[in-house]
């Protein structure tokens, strides 16, 4: 009885180290590798500085964090660890991390971004990062910009749809392949996260200019056939702080995170202003 | 030292048009007054333009005529941004601009050295 129990046992020693060696080796491997893996984003000796704006509308400065290099790390990700393992009173906002609500925009090393979506290793300087809040808007609190001037530009700029019928009228037949219909279509993307508002130079200079984004609103609507009085939409941004501001600087569409052309719109919106000028005689 | 959200062509291609333009606005009005020197005391002009026989002053009308020739150009890229059907090639447009005026104001500097 001994001599057999000790038999099966070592079979039972045999089949399971058989197992490891024959069909757990590979699994094994990966645990090793994603235990390598978690060290390596833990391990604390690779550091960058990062320069994070503290205040609010009246004053602030920049107040600096060590902060733990990542392989993969994008801006969004170094602020929230900051909030979450250094200052809890930091403020910051975002929602969806995935480049889709364009609430998490901020001024990075100068620059305008969506942070949720830009990597550390793109922008890094040296290794220093600098997040600020957006500029051209005021600042509530640490990194959180005030987007309401953002928002009644917005309005101010036609950006409402004003149906050209009734739900009791067929809805229109429009195809994608009509040329307004592509055109609209090439601005429709526009999330609202204020990047374009915060690169553009004109903005800054000139508090009632409209903006990028609701200009570019703009030519959507006067792309699209469904909106009923286009000459509004016209009237809207012929006027002060209209599309005739603009200096055609490029900056807009140049950090347009979801790569739309401010630019073009805007130009659309010059070139069909300047048409309806001429039409009427002035 | 430029900030980074202006660091790129179309910025500078604009910093340009802006600091050309400013510049003439600065130019034109003497430029006027000497012209108009022909009608009014057609002997100080004549002073006027041997002084502008110096080398010095040759190479600031170079400089002018780059600035002339860098806003003519420039200008006319923009026109045809705002007013043709869009072309998504505005780079290559300011570089020609730009290289049209080093052009134009260098066949004018090697003329007149």
């Amino acid at each position: 009885m001994p001599r057999e129990f000790v038999i099966s046992g070592l079979r039972l020693f045999w089949s399971t180290a058989i197992m490891n060696e024959g069909f757990s080796e590979a699994p094994q491997r990966l645990v090793e590798d994603k235990k390598d893996t978690i060290l390596s984003m833990t391990n604390e000796t690779t550091k960058m500085s990062v320069k994070v704006w503290r205040g609010d509308k009246s004053s602030g400065s920049y107040q600096t964090f060590e902060v733990p290099r990542q392989e993969n790390q994008t801006v969004l990700d170094v602020v929230t660890w900051i909030q979450q393992t250094q200052d809890p009173n930091l403020s910051y906002r975002f929602a969806c991390r995935v480049g889709m609500c364009g609430s998490c925009a901020m001024m990075v090393n100068g620059a305008p971004r969506w942070t949720c979506r830009t990597h550390v290793n793109k922008v890094l300087d040296g290794d220093t990062l600098e997040v600020a809040p957006l500029r051209n808007l005021p600042v509530i609190k640490d990194l959180v910009a005030d987007m309401d001037p953002f928002f009644d530009k917005w309005v101010d700029a036609g950006g409402h749809h004003a149906p050209s019928a009734s739900r009791y009228d067929d809805m229109p037949k429009i195809s994608s392949d009509e040329p307004e219909r592509a055109e609209a279509n090439k601005s429709i993307e526009c999330i609202n996260c204020a990047v374009c508002y915060a690169a553009c130079d004109t903005v800054a200079q000139n508090p009632d200019y409209l903006g990028p984004a609701a200009l570019q609103r703009a030519w959507t609507l006067l792309n699209d056939k469904k909106v009923d009085d286009h000459d509004a939409v016209l009237e809207k941004v012929s006027g002060k702080g209209g599309c005739h501001n603009c200096h055609s600087q490029g900056s807009c569409t140049l950090y347009c995170p979801n790569g739309l052309d401010p630019m073009r719109a805007i130009a659309g919106l010059k070139s069909a202003t300047i048409k309806r000028a001429l039409k009427r005689g002035g | 030292m430029i900030k980074t959200h202006r660091n790129h062509p179309l910025w500078y291609a604009y910093a340009l048009h802006r600091i050309s333009g400013l510049a003439l606005v600065l130019f034109l009005p003497a430029h006027f007054y000497v012209l108009s020197l022909a009608l009014t005391q057609p002997e100080r002009l004549d002073g006027f333009l041997h002084w502008t026989e110096i080398p010095a002053v040759k190479f600031a009308e170079f400089g002018l005529v780059f600035l002339l020739s860098a806003h003519l150009l420039g200008g006319l890229r923009l026109l045809a941004l705002e007013l043709l059907p869009w072309s998504p090639k505005h780079k290559t447009l300011a570089a020609l601009a730009a290289s049209g005026a080093v052009l134009i104001s260098g066949t004018f500097l090697l003329n007149a050295v």
